[in-house]
């Protein structure tokens, strides 16, 4: 069974240092609450995990700016000036990883397998210092699992078991996130009985979910 | 015409009825605004939704629909939503009929270069290296020259790479460039200009057929 906390709650649970596997696609399906918590918090030195770095005011783009970020795997920094910035001033290290990479990494360890095989990034840099295997006549780069210790994830509704649904491309990166965390956090806008979500429109169940957060705005249309 | 919009609408002209395609963001999307009549073609949007419809009317956006450069969508009948790793599942799995990128440069291997200019520009590659890994048919949609008119359309890529040997045609203000095993072949020249400017335009050697077809008139 999930337990139900505050944010500030959650932003407690994370230590200097943690390695946060963040939801969220440029902010859509981000999980506001919990990141302003962490940035009130003050909590520093943490590695994130995320498609994007968001905006400087929405999304981990927030961590961001209040130099909570000391490491980064990432696939787009595009929108969020001051990661370039801390990037070239080497206040922060990226590892920028292909998207479609980045989620089987994290899935990988959501689901218990080492890697993924992909040739995604075969002949670019992305294949340096990374084994090339061979499989039936195909070139892949082995890529390693993407391990976390906590997920903060967004969702639009959850039961009390945790089972969560979402909305529209707020889904994202969110589920597969989820399965990643050795602790997951899921923010929500809304918290209904058990038994109130069709079991067939659940995308995320609720086994790869501890605790939930009840979002402090409401993202619905 | 405005040079951008015939790019567009001469993108469209790839796609056949049934396709699901790809479009990155900038010059490609203009290729939405002229799919020919009867060709029914499915838009993805790489953040996890098939199906994208047109932009909403002001004042009916919905803060959870967005396209992968962040701009407000509409779903069509039909469309569909999905998490992160089956969109790219799609993407990398060949489900994705073509892809339509913007390059820095392209070269007559049909390599691609879309994603960083070192010490100067380095917003990462999101999903272009899985889109250009995995799509069927990778066309490159932009303009002939840089901003300084020089030539993108190289012998050799000197940027990092987004992708080796993927692109298959390239098409731009000035010509319908195909990628061959043999090289660069001219298919197509743009109204008002001649095999004579794309030569000059282009530091690819390019192969020019008897035959020449003709756009953007």
């Amino acid at each position: 069974m999930v337990k139900q906390i505050s944010a500030k709650e959650a932003a407690a649970l994370i230590t200097p240092g943690s390695r946060l596997a963040i939801g969220g696609f440029l902010a859509v399906g981000a999980p506001e609450a919990i990141i302003d918590a962490i940035v009130e918090a003050g909590t520093k030195d943490l590695h994130m995990i995320v498609i994007a770095s968001d905006w400087e005011d929405r999304g981990v783009g927030k961590l961001v700016v209040a130099k909570a970020i000391k490491s980064a795997q990432v696939s787009h920094l595009g929108t969020n000036r001051t990661i370039q910035a801390q990037m070239n001033a080497s206040e922060i290290e990226i590892e920028l990883v292909p998207q479609g990479t980045l989620m089987e990494r994290v899935r990988s360890f959501g689901a218990g397998l080492g890697g993924v095989l992909t040739p995604t990034g075969l002949g670019t840099v992305v294949q340096e210092g990374k084994e090339v295997l061979t499989v039936n006549g195909k070139e892949y780069i082995l890529e390693p699992a993407i391990e976390s210790d906590f997920a903060l994830i967004k969702a639009w509704k959850a039961d009390k078991m945790g089972n969560l649904i979402f909305r529209k491309t707020a889904r994202n990166s969110n589920p597969i996130m989820a399965m990643a965390g050795k602790i997951t956090i899921a923010e929500v806008e809304e918290i209904v009985e058990i038994g109130e979500l069709d079991p067939e429109l659940i995308a995320c169940p609720g086994v790869f979910v501890d605790y939930i957060v009840k979002s402090t705005e409401v993202t619905n249309g | 015409m405005d040079k951008r919009q015939m790019i567009g609408k001469r993108i469209a002209q790839e796609f056949h009825d049934g396709d699901y395609v790809n479009l990155g963001i900038g010059l490609p999307t203009l290729a939405v605004n002229y799919i020919p009549e009867g060709v029914h073609v499915i838009f993805q949007s790489e953040n996890g939704m098939l199906g994208v419809g047109p932009s909403p009317a002001e004042g009916s956006e919905d803060r959870d629909m967005i396209n992968a450069g962040g701009g407000y969508i509409t779903a069509l009948k039909g469309a569909s939503f999905f998490d992160s790793a089956l969109s790219f599942a799609i993407i990398r799995g060949g489900h994705i009929d073509a892809t339509v990128l913007g390059a820095l440069q392209v070269d007559q291997h049909g390599n691609l270069a879309n994603w960083m200019i070192p010490g100067k520009m380095v917003p990462g590659m999101g999903g272009a290296m899985d889109l250009v890994t995995g799509a069927r048919k990778v066309i490159v949609a932009m303009e002939h020259c840089d901003k300084r008119g020089n030539p993108k359309i190289l012998k050799e890529c000197n940027l990092p790479l987004t992708a080796m040997s993927k692109v298959s045609l390239i098409i731009t203000d000035m010509a319908v460039i195909e990628v061959t095993p043999n090289g660069l072949v001219l298919r197509e020249v743009a109204a008002g200009c001649s095999v004579e400017e794309i030569k000059q335009a282009t530091e690819a050697d390019l192969i020019i057929p008897v035959e020449l077809g003709c756009f953007g008139e």
